[in-house]
């Protein structure tokens, strides 16, 4: 039971995760319509700043490494689509082949700048140590990721809803060409969209490195996550925060209980991995807009 | 909504009329000039491994010799990603359906023959029979449930089943495929011409031969009246509907040839390159690349995917021959550094192609030639912007 307790609490941490990436990615398809493959490489570039800043300035402390993977993801975010989607306004599929150009690139530059094989991060001692809940001891790093995942979803929420730039997120969403009317700049909400989904996601990535990863970085890391981020979000429904948030931590949980509990035996190491690709199916073919994606 | 074959006579002329703009005029104008052209091109390369010339700077193989066996290993992989492009094309290009799952028929063509040849040591024909036998049951199994979605949807869903399929080939079960190393091909069961010295110049000429029957085969379907639907449907699949075109057969007879084109690119993959391995044949970056050459050459034209193919490997392997070289390396590091990485070097030029030049080699070549004769009306391939997102 106690073991239970300790994977869920694992699974948790692992949606929470996926929620930093899928809430950026969702918002950016919501508002944008662009389905962002740059994605992965803000997360890989979130946690390289991470590790320069523990590497170089350690008397910053584990808070500056947070605030510069944060800052990293959001800066380039911000950058990409100012210099690269805007030129292509109205053309989507075009706004799509240039992120993925944009993630060939950037991962190429990290291997050529840092090399492919992986870096290690210094985390703080608190973070490497665990926490006994009922007998069961629970790593600190799980409890950091659930931390971050919370704080994002409450601050997304805070955002959308009560400030300016949510408002006309939202209403953005809705209806891009009526905001316009309205003589509202929805361009800049674009790059603010941008910025705010890149923050999270160079904080999931500095997450996935200290948690889930043993502290190491490596160029390609993010896009393995992206592919899960994406199954998240076509679960949860292109567009919802909501939907991302319940759906991330549907995948946290399927993979930590199936991979736990099918072990490791022949064909069964990744079966965690396929039973959520598995999940996505289904959705799909019940309910093809995802749980709670706006209607086609 | 049902089309009897009469109806579907009666509407093609309008059809026709609809998607002329986007054929190519010059294709229907002068098949025989073109056909010729194709024919010379095909004798040009084939000649090739008999050309022991000096070749300066350009080749890519350590010797600068023509028809030197880095050169031939080199061109060989170009012919069979042209293929696999080409194949791309059919469903991206000419039918306006964006997939990210392109690499499991590539992975079930290099892993299925390498499966039958060298764990089950079958014959090489039965072998090459059954895995495109996988590849078109898993293609219209695949396809039928992918298709329910379009757009994004089916772009995710495509990309899941691939995804799993790369994790099954890591998993080795049964030891079928090596896990994370591969499967290294057993060379018992092949004929003699593909084994040994002279084996480069006979696989050479084998992947040239597999891109010339793709190539035929994809000029003959694309311009048929199915492919005149394809194009139909890309420009605007309600459209085709409301002419009385059932979109869901032409749609998955667009994905099944695409699949089957790329299975059979995989297994001439293996031959040449003689071991299987989940990065290589099995991964979404696979996918990527294929997506990026024939965005790169231009997307709903046959020989700017080809072009693009052709141009992607070639740097690829060429850009990585210059990063050794020794001169290279007293460069600074700020230049030294991207400059090493062909994906870089590769990423950014797709960039600036999509910013600059959206049809591709293709849309660049057509604008050339716009220029130089101003009286031959020539329309630049299509901006691969369909009806995807709404």
């Amino acid at each position: 039971m106690s073991t239970f307790i300790a994977i869920t609490i694992s699974g948790l941490a692992l949606g929470a995760v996926y929620f930093l990436i899928a809430s950026g990615l969702s918002l950016i398809y919501g508002l944008m319509d662009v389905l962002n493959f740059a994605h992965g490489v803000f997360l890989t570039l979130g946690a390289y700043a991470g590790w320069a800043v523990a590497a170089h300035l350690p008397r910053l402390g584990f808070a500056g490494v947070v605030v510069a993977a944060a800052a990293a993801g959001a800066a380039v975010a911000a950058a990409t689509e100012v210099l690269l989607i805007r030129p292509l306004y109205g053309r989507p599929i075009s706004q799509i082949l240039v992120t993925i150009g944009l993630d060939l690139a950037l991962v190429g530059l990290l291997e050529g700048g840092f090399g492919s094989d992986s870096l290690s991060i210094a985390v703080p001692a608190w973070l490497a140590s665990v926490t006994a809940i009922g007998g069961e001891r629970i790593p600190n790093g799980d409890f950091l990721a659930l931390g971050a995942g919370l704080a994002v979803l409450g601050a997304l929420a805070w955002f959308l809803r009560r400030t300016r730039y949510g408002m006309i997120i939202r209403a953005g969403a809705e209806n891009r060409d009526m905001v316009r009317a309205l003589g509202i700049d929805v361009g800049r909400a674009f790059t603010v969209v941008f910025a705010v989904g890149g923050a999270a996601a160079g904080l999931a990535g500095l997450l996935n490195s200290v948690v889930f990863s043993g502290a190491l970085v490596n160029p390609t890391q993010g896009d393995q996550l992206l592919i899960f981020a994406f199954i998240v979000v076509v679960i949860g429904g292109l567009g919802s925060i909501i939907g991302s948030a319940i759906a991330a931590v549907l995948v946290g949980l399927i993979q930590v209980y199936v991979t736990f509990y099918a072990g490791t035996g022949a064909g069964l190491a990744q079966l965690g991995n396929v039973s959520v690709v598995l999940v996505l199916a289904v959705v799909l073919l019940v309910r093809p807009r995802g749980l709670l994606g706006r209607a086609a | 909504m049902t089309t009897p074959q009469d109806a579907m006579t009666g509407v093609l002329g309008r059809l026709t009329q609809l998607t002329q703009r986007t054929q190519s005029g010059r294709a229907a104008a002068r098949p025989r000039t073109r056909t010729a052209a194709a024919a010379a091109v095909v004798a040009v390369f084939a000649l090739i491994p008999l050309a022991s010339l000096v070749v300066p700077w350009v080749l890519p193989g350590p010797v600068d010799v023509l028809n030197s066996a880095g050169t031939l290993d080199v061109l060989g992989l170009c012919f069979v990603f042209a293929g696999v492009a080409l194949g791309y094309d059919v469903l991206f290009g000419f039918t306006g359906m964006l997939s990210f799952g392109q690499v499991l028929y590539f992975a079930i063509g290099a892993y299925g023959l390498d499966i039958t040849l060298s764990v089950w040591n079958w014959p090489l024909l039965p072998a090459i029979v059954v895995t495109l036998a996988a590849g078109l049951v898993m293609a219209l199994l695949l396809g039928a449930i992918s298709l329910r979605g379009t757009g994004i949807a089916f772009a995710m869903v495509t990309l899941a089943f691939a995804q799993v399929g790369y994790y099954l080939i890591e998993d080795n079960p049964h030891n079928l495929t090596g896990g994370d190393t591969g499967l290294v091909m057993s060379a018992a069961r092949l004929p003699a011409q593909l084994v040994g010295v002279a084996s480069t110049r006979n696989l050479y000429w084998l992947a040239l031969a597999f891109l010339t029957v793709v190539y035929a085969v994809v000029w003959l379907v694309t311009g048929s009246s199915t492919g005149r639907v394809w194009l139909a449907i890309r420009e605007s699949e309600r459209r085709a509907e409301v002419l009385g075109f059932r979109p869901l057969p032409f749609k998955l007879a667009s994905f099944t040839l695409s699949s089957l084109i790329t299975t059979a690119g995989g297994m001439v993959y293996l031959l040449l390159v003689g071991t299987a391995s989940p990065d290589a044949v099995a991964s979404t970056t696979v996918t990527i690349s294929i997506l990026v050459m024939v965005v790169l050459g231009g997307a709903g034209t046959r020989w700017g995917a080809v072009a693009g193919a052709m141009v992607y490997v070639y740097l690829q392997q060429y850009l990585l021959k210059i990063a050794a070289e020794p001169s290279f390396g007293a460069l600074p590091a700020v230049v030294r550094v991207p400059l090493s990485q062909p994906s870089f070097l590769l990423g950014a030029i797709f960039i600036l192609f999509i910013l600059f030049a959206p049809g591709g080699i293709a849309g660049l070549a057509s604008r050339v030639a716009a220029r130089v004769t101003v009286t031959r009306s020539r329309r630049p391939p299509a901006d691969p912007e369909g009806e995807l997102v709404e």
